[in-house]
């Protein structure tokens, strides 16, 4: 296959950046999404240019790391799927294909495709826990938890952290993130006990590194790679309520 | 010069953990406060070590190379973490755990350690559960068990195929905890480039800000490597891109002895190479073997469509080879007999390299069963079809999205085709009894260390090391050091030793952009995968060892006068971090080939083929190499030192499978 490639440069955080084009040739569709990626930086080497700086670790769907912003879509095309798990056989020969990094306020860029994502952590540490320190468990079959509770906390529990919820919404929003930890843990016993203070405290720390508001598009549910539902935003929503009013 | 010892305490097996861990010299909690550890690494052990510490009071920094915490290659874990719950009521204990894991390494890792990991890997669960990480539960909402390789009973806990991820969020949530009472200090985006050893102790570490390049010294009371496994010196393997051995062979140049590093494990179960631009392969869980058949066709160079070839004319060869393990087989046994086959002739797919995993047998008896539990009386084969697909999604379903999205094929409808690659490496720092290495003050924990799982590591047996050494160990262990450390002050960060060692560091990162070759270091690394995994990968013999030795010599030479290195040192980088990773695996790699050619017997992953038994097995010489070869850096050479295993508690016999 032969492709274009319109990428976003920019040098670091002060550059404005662009778009550059680059021509591939030789595109094998079995090969990943970063891979032909792989193969324009080994280019751009030997041509003495600068390659493309991107984040990616684990090219298996589960850490997170990549984030493009492809064709408009944050990991591109298709569902429930990571830029690491895209295959070239989801392009056609002779596509021009857009790349760009996620943007928000939130995620400033650090170079090209690469942004810094540590406003969620800042947002973990706020209250996405159960305070328990080690050593001070019980056995863990004396907490029964229903089947179909334990199903829905571990579906919420999947989030991967990437980010592309926010890069979706035309707010950058970062409710969807936010609810699936929220969720997760108000769904069991565990972490029950400390559910108001843990909402009230991760939106508020949300809310302070300038992610936008919610307005129910939707957008985030629909492209974020581990397919969370927007029902945790509403459970989200309910606990925060709940959490207002006592 | 150093000797090895390994501290193990007196007394009787079940004793010496409880006995030792009662009588380790505290620290109190006030000098805690003044006591300082750095933690490299963010995975199961070093996020579970640097929150456990700091809970306890220490002052704790924690480095990782991504940009958080959460993202360390531990997330990728699949299959599940064992424990010694006996939940299933199927004659578990903590002894058959020990005694399981003992045997799977084919006898050379120490008792002492691995009944301590038995021991505590109970608490593990309890601990998690209590974080609220999400393991599957059965209707009664009690947790559920499935089974791994080398074991006949059921003690794998899991979160469908993503346990490690469930894991690592468990311990990142503690770490975050800690960083948001500031009691930790969290440094993302940095990578650790030496060790700053003063006196003979080890008193802290470079690291190189990975956004703006710049190199930073930081002081440590003590410092804990908890970096991972070097399974990347291959090129391509199960790890993740970025996960390396330059921190452990930072430190291994600065005295810390290297422990059995050609100990690999090769893993059965991936989706085979599909082409020459590949950068990593991925991993199909040992778990699926719990409900998919290994089979090859009986004819060489059968070209018929999987589903056409009639039951009699598929070989079972594991269930044929292995009748009381069957599909369950260890690691190492499973890839050996792929790779017979294959090399026999048998191999299917394209390139021949590769064997069938086939789920349609389990997946038409769930259908069964549910169809039943459900009261249908006379389920169409649709309908049976229908039900078995869900049972296989819930515990399955990323496995099998994750296959299709990478080969094309769906995996409910045609068998998985799969080939053994390189996944895990039992060998590491060699470590004490406390997870000391041979320089004062410096541990190594989880992958990292050499010490739980001798020359083969059984699934689901790694998530459970990381979490027991960073969760119930290393707070008591590290105590033996720390409590003789109160007064010492923090060492101020301009004394030569740091100024020492940062010079070093940046004077190799110059080095890189000097030599404006002509080839990008994934060149070079390609290279050496290739002759890694030829010459010291599953099978390995004199003559190709000593010439892998003179290959690498050569290919290190020409790495450093014709790599090119774009871009400056003052910026965002990842080529040249990748050139510091490379130049460390060049190294690495020849010291594994001489390890492989210096233990002239087959054990576990590691098959010597002029040492095996009639039947292909691997033949151990206990007499001779019933020890763990650890490794000193001597400038240009290495010397190796031996400690000898005693095995006190578990009769050493030919592991068998049949
Ligand atoms: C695909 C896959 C599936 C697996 N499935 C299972 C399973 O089901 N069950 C099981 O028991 N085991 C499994 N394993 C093995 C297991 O996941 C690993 O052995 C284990 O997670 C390693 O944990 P760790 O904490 O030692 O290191 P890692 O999780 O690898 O963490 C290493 C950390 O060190 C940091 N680091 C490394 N070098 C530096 C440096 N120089 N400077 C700063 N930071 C550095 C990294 O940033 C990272 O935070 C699997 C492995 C793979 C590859
Ligand atoms: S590289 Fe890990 S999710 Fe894509």
């Amino acid at each position: 296959m032969n492709i274009t490639l319109k990428i976003w440069r920019q040098k670091n955080g002060n550059d404005k950046g662009s778009f550059q084009t680059y021509q591939l040739a030789d595109v094998s569709p079995d090969m990943s999404f970063l891979e032909m990626m792989d193969v324009l930086n080994e280019k751009l080497i030997r041509n003495s240019e600068d390659p493309v700086a991107f984040d990616h670790d684990c090219r298996e769907g589960i850490c997170g790391m990549c984030s493009m912003y492809i064709n408009g879509r944050p990991h591109g095309p298709l569902r429930g799927v990571t830029t690491c798990q895209l295959h070239m056989r989801s392009f056609k020969d002779g596509d021009t294909i857009t790349v760009e990094p996620w943007r928000a306020d939130a995620f400033p860029v650090i170079k090209d495709l690469a942004v810094d994502r540590s406003s969620f952590d800042r947002i973990m540490s706020a209250g996405g826990f159960v305070s328990v320190n080690t050593g001070n468990a019980q056995e863990a079959n004396n907490i029964l938890i229903p089947k179909e509770d334990a199903d829905m906390a571990f579906s919420a529990a999947a989030c991967i952290g990437c980010g592309a919820c926010v890069a979706a919404c035309k707010n950058a929003s970062a409710m969807l993130f936010v609810s699936a930890k929220v969720s997760q843990l108000a769904l069991l016993p565990q972490g029950r006990v400390e559910a108001k203070e843990r909402v009230m405290k991760m939106v508020a720390q949300m809310d302070e590194e300038g992610f936008g508001n919610c307005t129910n598009t939707y957008a985030c549910e629909a492209e974020c790679p581990k397919l969370i539902s927007v029902e945790n935003i509403a459970r989200m929503n309910r606990e925060y309520l709940k959490a207002q009013l006592t | 010069m150093n000797t090895l010892d390994s501290k193990i305490p007196p007394g009787p097996l079940e004793q010496k953990w409880t006995k030792y861990r009662s009588t380790i010299p505290l620290v109190n909690p006030a000098n805690k406060r003044s006591l300082e550890i750095i933690v490299v690494g963010s995975g199961l052990a070093g996020a579970s070590a640097a929150a456990s510490l700091a809970e306890m009071g220490y002052k704790v920094k924690v480095f990782c190379f991504q940009d958080s915490a959460r993202r360390a290659h531990s997330i990728a874990a699949q299959g599940g973490i064992n424990a010694a719950k006996n939940y299933q009521n199927d004659g578990d204990s903590v002894y058959r755990l020990f005694y399981d894991t003992i045997k799977g390494g084919d006898y050379r890792a120490r008792e002492a350690n691995v009944y301590r990991l038995a021991e505590v890997s109970a608490n593990i669960i309890d601990q998690c559960v209590a974080q609220g990480v999400p393991f599957a539960r059965e209707y009664g909402g009690y947790l559920s068990n499935r089974s791994f390789g080398g074991t006949q009973v059921q003690r794998t806990f899991y979160a469908a195929g993503q346990t490690g991820q469930q894991l690592l969020l468990g311990a990142y949530s503690a770490l975050m905890r800690q960083t948001g009472m500031g009691t930790v200090k969290m440094y993302a985006r940095h990578e650790m480039l030496d060790v700053v050893v003063i006196d003979g102790k080890c008193r802290g570490i470079i690291a190189r800000d990975l956004i703006s390049g710049k190199l930073e010294r930081h002081f440590g009371h003590a410092v804990l490597l908890c970096s991972g496994g070097y399974g990347n010196v291959f090129y391509l393997s199960t790890n993740a891109m970025g996960s390396n051995v330059t921190a452990a062979w930072k430190a291994h140049k600065r005295g810390a002895f290297f422990g059995n590093p050609c100990f690999t494990q090769i893993h059965p179960t991936c989706i085979p190479v599909s082409g020459d631009h590949q950068s990593k392969l991925t991993l199909m869980s040992e778990s699926l073997r719990n409900d998919g058949r290994i089979w090859v066709p009986k004819q060489k160079d059968d070209k018929r469509n999987p589903n056409d070839i009639p039951e009699d004319e598929r070989d079972y060869y594991l269930e044929r080879r292995y009748p009381a393990f069957g599909n369950l087989v260890p690691r190492d046994v499973a890839s050996r007999a792929a790779k017979e086959r294959c090399d026999a002739g048998y191999g299917v797919g394209t390139s021949k390299m590769a064997v069938y995993l086939d789920f349609s047998f389990n997946m038409k008896r769930y259908g069964t069963l549910e169809a039943n539990k459900r009261g249908m009386h006379h389920p169409s084969e649709e309908e049976i079809k229908r039900l078995g697909r869900e049972v296989i999604t819930e515990k399955y379903g990323n496995l099998f999205d994750m296959y299709k999205q990478i080969t094309g094929e769906d995996p409910y409808e045609v068998p998985m085709r799969i080939y053994p690659a390189v996944h895990y490496t039992m060998g590491g720092l060699w470590v004490d009894y406390n997870l000391m290495t041979t320089i004062p003050g410096l541990y190594a924990l989880g992958e990292a260390n050499f010490s739980d799982h001798g020359a083969n590591r059984l699934g689901a047996s790694a998530l459970m090391q990381g979490l027991a050494d960073g969760y119930f160990v290393i707070p008591y262990t590290i105590g033996a050091y720390l409590s003789n450390e109160i007064r010492t002050k923090a060492i101020p960060t301009d004394s030569e030793a740091f100024v020492e060692a940062e010079k070093k560091v940046s004077e190799t990162i110059n080095r890189f952009f000097e030599i404006k070759g002509t080839q990008p270091v994934d060149h070079f690394h390609r290279k050496l995968g290739k002759i890694m995994w030829d010459k010291c990968g599953m099978a390995r013999n004199e003559k190709g060892l000593k010439e892998a030795i003179q290959e690498i010599r050569a290919l290190r030479e020409e790495f450093w006068k014709d790599v090119r290195v774009p871009g400056s040192a003052n910026e965002f980088n990842p080529e040249l971090e990748k050139a510091g990773r490379v130049a460390d695996f060049l190294e690495l790699g020849e010291l594994m080939c001489m390890d492989a050619l210096q233990r002239n017997e087959s054990c576990g992953g590691h098959f010597r083929e002029e040492f095996q038994t009639e039947e292909g097995e691997a033949m151990r010489d206990d007499d001779k190499y019933a020890y763990v070869a650890s490794w000193e850096y001597k400038g240009n050479e290495w010397q190796l030192h031996k400690e000898e295993l005693q095995f006190e508690n578990i009769k050493i016999a030919q592991r068998s499978y049949k």
